[in-house]
């Protein structure tokens, strides 16, 4: 094939692409926005149906606005049960596991990314298993081993487990260390440092969006888990705002304006943490989804 | 500072040979000391736990009164004297073999379109990112709402085109794909791993692909899916164990019935251990679980030298 046949070629492949391509894009704009308003919908719904008076709820066909809006379903619905309370202990629970992880995690990361030792690689693959091993297996003995210690009905058996590591995050950091140039490190250790020092003053600063995306995730971990407090908590002054809200479900199992409301006050600090922390959590679960 | 200076000669009179030796020694030292908390938590919460659960599952225990061994015979009903667990079982592979597939080629069909170099990716992505962020029980009760029979949303949909919709998470039927379609909700998850993958793949594959005139089908089945088979590969998995473990929907919306046809393994494995107390036979359940799910990641494993792409292989 000569030169100028092959441009031609070429040139008209170019010309039936563009306009396929505009047409998959007009295409792939309807399907964008038709899931975005198929997504958005249950929200709008949630939030519609926690503003109607009761009596308008089981209405059918149901209204898409409340009227009259029923600003009292959220007082009245947060006080049915105390979910200050539940929010509190969700909050204190989730400061302290992230704590433990954010801790232990990243001393582990940096064994796992830096140094060299025998047995390393085979522990690494044991890392990685234990990120597949199933949490009901270990439940019952660890439930036992906690209830020998007296810790059950309080926070200990959620919080403690967190200082151990989790291998999720030791593999998200270390996929993070290992981004990082070893000048840095080296320059310090010249200067006489020791380890931790270099995590501390070198290796933290850089780190730090690797971080606060453990931190978001270990945040959206205590808020929304809800097997744990189930099984641990038992007073109802312990509970978090997951076992709270499912607490709430089971004994008033009716009243929907005030269940979408207290769901909805539930989803609100995941929301909030969600919108600012977004590249965080897109960039963790990109991380740790593909390099697997 | 000046500290690491000042060794520096005591070291070099002791030969190379010997420091290298100390220095890998030390090196060694310092990996287990960094890595200790996670290797006492591997015992205390994964080794220990596993070991514990085996010799568990050859007792009756409920806890309060003394321990009573009992040979095989928690896997003896388990296997042959207990209707329920068949049930379990049967409830959980059906509703992982539908969902993980839907959840794969919805996330990547979704991730394809996001693909296209639309504009404004971000709110798009973060409105189908939005729901997997949300507590699973509000997440859960709001869907309840949704699939309520009467007034729920989506039978009001559905009833403006003219069906009835079915009782949902009230007919025996019908609520196991009533918790599917809750979860598909949480779609976006598999998107954002997939679109960022898709991001991922270099340009010049596309160029030159262009160079040769391929069209966009053959392009999708020649470079873009080989390239994403690793992301999927990991996702399958990941995928499959997680669906196998559903829980909280079950436990929230419908606590397994009605008539037991949403009684998920790990709800069954939750009530022998902590509504009835029998802590033996809930290990033999739970380890049955592990032994499944080991089976099904090697199988997957094992399959994906079949159509799993790696780049280096090429090289």
């Amino acid at each position: 094939m000569s030169v100028e046949a092959g441009r031609l070629k070429s040139q008209g492949g170019q010309l039936g692409r563009s306009t396929r391509g505009r047409l998959s894009l007009v295409f792939a704009y309807v399907v964008a926005v038709a899931g975005a308003a198929l997504f958005l919908l249950p929200l709008f719904w949630m939030i519609s149906s926690s503003l109607k008076p009761n009596y308008q709820v089981l209405e059918f066909p149901p209204r898409w606005l409340p009227f009259p809006v029923q600003w009292s379903n959220y007082p009245e619905a947060l006080t049915y049960v105390p979910f200050g309370r539940y929010a509190l202990n969700t909050l204190l629970i989730s400061v302290l596991t992230i704590l433990g992880h954010v801790s232990s995690c990243t001393i582990v990361a940096y064994g796992f990314a830096r140094l060299r030792a025998p047995g390393k690689d085979v522990l690494f693959v044991v890392l990685l298993a234990t990120m597949m091993l199933p949490y009901p297996v270990t439940m019952i003995p660890v439930y036992i081993g906690f209830n020998a210690l007296g810790w059950i009905n309080t926070i200990w058996p959620l919080v403690v487990p967190a200082f151990f590591g989790n291998p999720f995050y030791i593999f998200l950091l270390r996929q993070f260390f290992m981004t990082i140039p070893r000048d840095l490190e080296e320059a310090a250790q010249i200067d006489g440092a020791s380890t931790l020092q270099t995590i501390w003053y070198v290796l933290l600063p850089v780190m730090r969006p690797a971080i606060a995306t453990v931190a978001v995730f270990g945040f959206q971990a205590a808020w929304t888990d809800f097997l744990q407090p189930l099984i641990y908590l038992h007073d109802q002054s312990k509970y978090t705002i997951s076992l709270g809200l499912g607490f709430f479900r089971s004994s008033y199992d009716v009243r929907w304006s005030y269940l979408m409301a207290a769901s909805f006050v539930t989803m609100l600090p995941m929301v909030i943490v969600f919108f600012l922390a977004q590249k965080s959590f897109i960039e963790g679960i990109a991380l740790t989804g593909i390099k697997g | 500072m000046g500290k690491g200076r000042t060794r520096e000669p005591s070291v070099r009179r002791r030969g190379r040979q010997r420091t290298r030796g100390s220095l890998a020694r030390r090196e060694t030292f310092l990996f287990y000391a960094c890595i200790s908390p996670w290797l006492l938590g591997l015992m205390l919460f994964v080794l220990w736990p596993m070991i514990a659960s085996m010799v568990l599952s050859l007792f009756r225990w409920d806890l309060l009164s003394e321990a009573r061994f009992v040979g095989l015979r928690n896997y003896e009903k388990l296997f042959a004297r207990d209707p329920l667990v068949l049930q379990s079982l049967k409830v959980t592979a059906v509703y992982t073999l539908a969902y993980v597939p839907i959840e794969m080629v919805g996330g990547l069909a979704l991730a394809l379109v996001m693909n296209q170099k639309i504009r404004f990716l971000g709110v798009f992505r973060t409105i189908y990112y939005l729901p997997s962020v949300l507590p699973g029980v509000a997440f859960v009760v709001l869907w309840m709402w949704i699939l309520h029979p009467d007034a729920g949303l989506l039978n009001t949909l559905l009833s403006y085109v003219g069906i009835e919709g079915p009782r949902w998470l009230a007919h025996p039927d019908w609520a196991l794909p009533g918790l599917l379609l809750m979860s598909l909700w949480g779609l976006g998850r598999s998107m954002v791993i997939y679109l960022a993958s898709l991001q991922g793949i270099p340009k010049h594959l596309y160029e030159a692909a262009q160079i040769d005139g391929a069209g966009s089908w053959p392009t999708f089945w020649k470079i873009t899916l080989p390239m994403l088979t690793p992301t999927l590969f990991f996702n399958l998995v990941l995928s499959v164990i997680s669906t196998f473990q559903t829980f909280t929907s079950a436990y929230v919306a419908t606590d397994g019935g009605p008539l037991d046809s949403t009684l998920f393994y790990v709800l069954y494995i939750f009530r022998q251990a902590f509504t009835f107390r029998s802590m033996g036979y809930a290990s033999a359940l739970a380890w049955v679980l592990f032994v499944i799910i080991l089976i099904l990641t090697l199988l997957i494993v094992r399959s994906s030298r079949e159509w799993v792409y790696y780049e280096e292989e090429a090289h």
